[in-house]
């Protein structure tokens, strides 16, 4: 049995780590750890229920419009109000400029230095830091596809730069946008914004129609073995982003991006009761087991017996869920991506559903900035409702997956309980209390590793998810270890 | 160090903030030359952090990113951007250490309860290693540090109470090593790129008593708003989306000290008050102890004491936020109060 480390794994966004145990090349099993906890949700206790728009936003700087929507809707719904259709609008267009830089970034600068051979490049100069030294590994790309996805690495950091300048024109700016408000937004449309808008969405959508997409196709060609490379769980879940029109029900209104479940083959409705969250093998203490999301209270407990992540473990139906834009163009039924099949289940599947959902995204914002009516309100004014508890529940969809914030307030209009599900802790939880594995770590077990000293399918398959969290990976060294040393001693 | 620009014409580059032009742009090539010759390399480390501070680095236009990354900085080491990973990445990161001649840039707050097992980094020699070790003993070793973003520089959320996982800023971890705080939630990313040219090109910059760079953080959000005059005039918003000064809103402008306001974000298409949101004062020491969408009445200025903005106006020295606890207190009628402040620690041309 053979074990190696690989930590920390660098290109994703946090702290994971990861160890496995391979056995004639093949990994045999595996374990994903969150190593950072930073408590978000308990420095919201007792704040101003309004404070989680800002600082929950904050949990990251890769996707903070979604922390922010969530974080807003469990106020709008402890509220009772909704955003007058300017603001709906106005949320879509952040929310979605957002998929297009976090997409564009995560293909590009996360994960394509595993396919881009930077010593063949010659005409510009990326053999040197930060893109040296790297893992030996195959480079299949002929010299032509390389030189063009390399200039595209370059390009890309441009075009999602201009996807944050897009977003700015509505969010104030970006990171960390100022102007989601409960009960709307409060940037106002107008003529000019709506062009400055347009002609931004517009290179960008050049930007991934001729280079995003054709470099996701030449990989998918250049690495057929990447179709069965991280197959994982096969369940699929989104709660749906993007919602298309006004309604009392967050969960069951018409949005761009539906709802659903695939299960065990199985396409099912979505219903939010049916998530808990398990902490058997998590730093937490266990009387926070099997909460359901709204009730769960967080106490940490660092040197747990047998835990080994600061992920929670949540289940939907006792089941381990993938989320993500594979997930999301899965439940849509896109014909694209339902065409490959069990194929989809791969690391390849992964990059292409997202270069999918990143230009179907891109041609709606176009759409729906011009639905946007300047003179019309943006915002409904709110008040924290005092005199008794309420629960307010926020379910959008980020870049990287589901997202869900819940949110109690006490009888005083205070925050009691927050609670946020992020998509990785849904990817990347430990197992659970049947000691079924989670989504990512099922995706390791079965991979080939070619040579332990240069693990890149490991790392491909880790990337593949858009996991964030600083991340470590731990596949382990053939030193015998014990996993609960590696985790914690 | 081969540079044709005076220490005293960069720093007035900086500080002259017109809104969307950046003054990076002009530096681009004098720091590929520092570069080139040998200038010290930079170490990126991130700990409790929410990687704001690298993507907003990211947006940076002049210079172009893409020069940034393959001219203008040797970056050695960033988690998010560097090819190698696992062990690969971490013997890189002590070469370089153990070569010396390079900066370190911390991103995010350094928690140290726990012993630091709330955030670890990487592993050597079958052992992990903690954010709080790591800081120490690269810090050490490097020319001086720079604290990008509020958390790394003052604690920011993660050390907010209960502080968790006893977060702590850099320079309460590492001593002996000089430290730049350059804040903000995420900073601008030319307060940040400015930072690293002054270091590369002339060695420290001035700093304030707070230790941020004084061409950068020395004005007041709420001197150069574009929505000063409603306030002047006593014309307050009352909700989002309605034209009129952000205080009743919950803006904290008048006591955040950078120049956002005239610098604005992202390539110049907007910043926080135009977009019709509050300045949530995330530049300042204190931030986020206070609600953000609730008039600032009492402002905490340390460890268990606050005070009126009144107060407030006193501490900062400067009349025009006096004024501004003037208003606070019912005020308004009266209009302008006191002399427009024209010095608020002006950046010395030295």
């Amino acid at each position: 049995m053979a074990k190696v480390v690989v930590d920390p794994v660098t290109r994703i966004e946090g702290h994971l780590k990861i160890e496995v145990e391979i056995e004639g090349g093949v990994v045999q099993d595996a374990w994903t750890s969150g190593t950072l906890w930073r408590g978000y949700e308990r420095i919201m206790q007792g704040r101003d229920p309004r404070d989680a728009v800002q600082i929950m936003q904050r949990i990251c700087g890769v996707c903070p419009t979604s922390h922010c929507t969530s974080g807003t809707l469990t106020i709008d719904d402890i509220c009772g109000i909704e955003p007058p259709p300017n603001g709906r609008i106005i949320r879509n267009l952040i929310l979605g400029s957002n998929f297009i830089q976090s997409h564009v970034l995560h293909f590009f600068h996360l994960a394509a230095l595993d396919y881009v051979d930077v010593t063949r490049v010659k005409s510009i100069n990326v053999n040197i830091p930060p893109f040296q030294p790297r893992y030996e590994a195959p480079y299949n790309l002929p010299d032509d596809i390389n030189e063009f996805a390399a200039a595209c690495y370059l390009d890309a950091l441009v075009a999602r730069r201009k996807a944050q300048e897009a977003l700015a024109i509505w969010g104030g700016k970006m990171p960390h946008v100022q102007s989601i408000v409960p009960g709307g937004v409060s940037e106002v449309p107008d003529a000019q914004k709506i062009f400055e808008f347009i002609s931004r969405i517009d290179e960008l959508i050049a930007f991934i129609e001729n280079k995003y997409i054709p470099v996701v196709m030449a990989v998918a060609q250049y690495f057929p073995d990447d179709f069965n490379l991280g197959i994982g769980c096969k369940n699929m879940m989104a709660y749906g982003g993007f919602p298309l029109e006004e309604g009392p029900d967050h969960v069951k209104k018409n949005k761009f991006i539906p709802s659903g479940i695939y299960l065990r083959g199985q396409d099912l409705a979505f219903d939010p009761a049916q998530l808990a969250e398990q902490v058997k093998y998590s730093w937490y203490n266990d009387d926070t087991h099997g909460q359901t999301p709204d009730k769960a209270v967080i106490e940490p407990n660092p040197t747990k017996k047998d835990a080994y992540s600061w992920l929670k473990a949540p289940r939907y139906n006792g089941s381990p869920m993938e989320v993500g834009p594979l997930a999301r163009m899965w439940v849509m039924k896109q014909k694209d991506v339902r065409g490959l099949g069990d194929k989809a289940f791969s690391v390849v599947g992964r990059h292409f559903a997202r270069a999918i959902e990143c230009k179907l995204v891109a041609h709606e914002l176009k759409k729906w900035a011009l639905e946007l009516q300047p003179g019309q309100p943006v915002c409904v004014p709110h008040k924290i409702p005092t005199g008794s508890e309420k629960v307010g529940m926020g379910l959008c969809e980020a870049p990287r997956g589901a997202l869900g914030h819940w949110q109690q307030i006490s009888s005083s209009g205070r925050t009691a309980v927050y609670n946020a599900i992020v998509p990785t802790t849904v990817n990347a939880s430990p197992r659970d209390e049947r000691g079924v594995q989670g989504p990512m770590e099922q995706a390791l077990i079965g991979a080939t590793v070619k040579d332990v000293n240069n693990p890149v399918e490991l790392v491909k398959i880790v990337r593949s998810f858009d996991p964030c969290f600083g991340c470590a990976i731990h596949v382990m060294t053939p030193d015998q270890k014990t996993i609960s040393q590696f985790a914690i001693n | 160090m081969p540079t044709k620009l005076s220490r005293r014409d960069f720093v007035r580059l900086c500080a002259g903030s017109a809104a969307a032009i950046s003054m990076t742009g002009f530096l681009a090539p004098y720091m590929s030359e520092a570069v080139a010759a040998g200038a010290p390399s930079v170490i990126w480390l991130q700990g409790a952090s929410c990687t704001g501070c690298s993507i907003s680095l990211l947006n940076t236009v002049h210079p172009d990113i893409k020069k940034v990354l393959t001219e203008v900085i040797s970056l050695r080491y960033h988690p998010n951007i560097m090819a190698a990973a696992g062990d690969l990445a971490i013997q890189e990161m002590f070469k370089v250490a153990e070569e010396g001649n390079f900066f370190l840039v911390v991103e995010g707050a350094v928690p140290t309860g726990a012993d630091g097992l709330y955030c670890t980094v990487g592993e050597q020699n079958g052992h992990h290693i903690t954010f709080e070790n790591l800081v120490k003993t690269i810090g050490k070793k490097s020319n001086a540090i720079l604290s990008f973003g509020t958390c790394s520089a003052f604690g920011g959320i993660p050390a907010t109470p209960p502080n968790p996982t006893n977060c702590k800023a850099v320079d309460q971890v590492v001593k002996d090593v000089p430290v730049i705080n350059v804040p903000g939630c995420p900073p601008h990313p030319d307060w940040m790129v400015g930072t690293i040219a002054h270091v590369l090109l002339y060695g420290i910059p001035e700093l304030d008593t707070f230790g941020r760079p004084k061409m950068f953080f020395s004005n007041i959000i709420h001197d150069n708003c574009e929505r000063r005059q409603y306030f002047d005039n006593g014309i307050f918003a009352k909700t989002f989306g309605e034209p009129g000064c952000m205080l009743e809103l919950g803006c904290k402008g008048p006591i955040s000290h950078c120049d956002a306001s005239t610098r604005l974000f992202n390539g110049g298409v907007n910043w926080c008050v135009k977009s019709g949101g509050v300045c949530i004062g995330c530049t300042e020491p204190q931030f986020p102890a206070w609600p953000m969408y609730e008039r600032m009445a009492e402002m905490p200025v340390g460890p268990a004491t606050s005070v009126t903005v009144d107060q407030v106006g006193i501490v900062l020295g400067g009349l025009a936020v006096a004024g501004i606890g003037g208003h606070l207190a019912g005020n308004i009628a009266t209009g302008r109060i006191g002399p427009k402040k024209e010095d608020v620690e002006k950046e010395g041309d030295n």
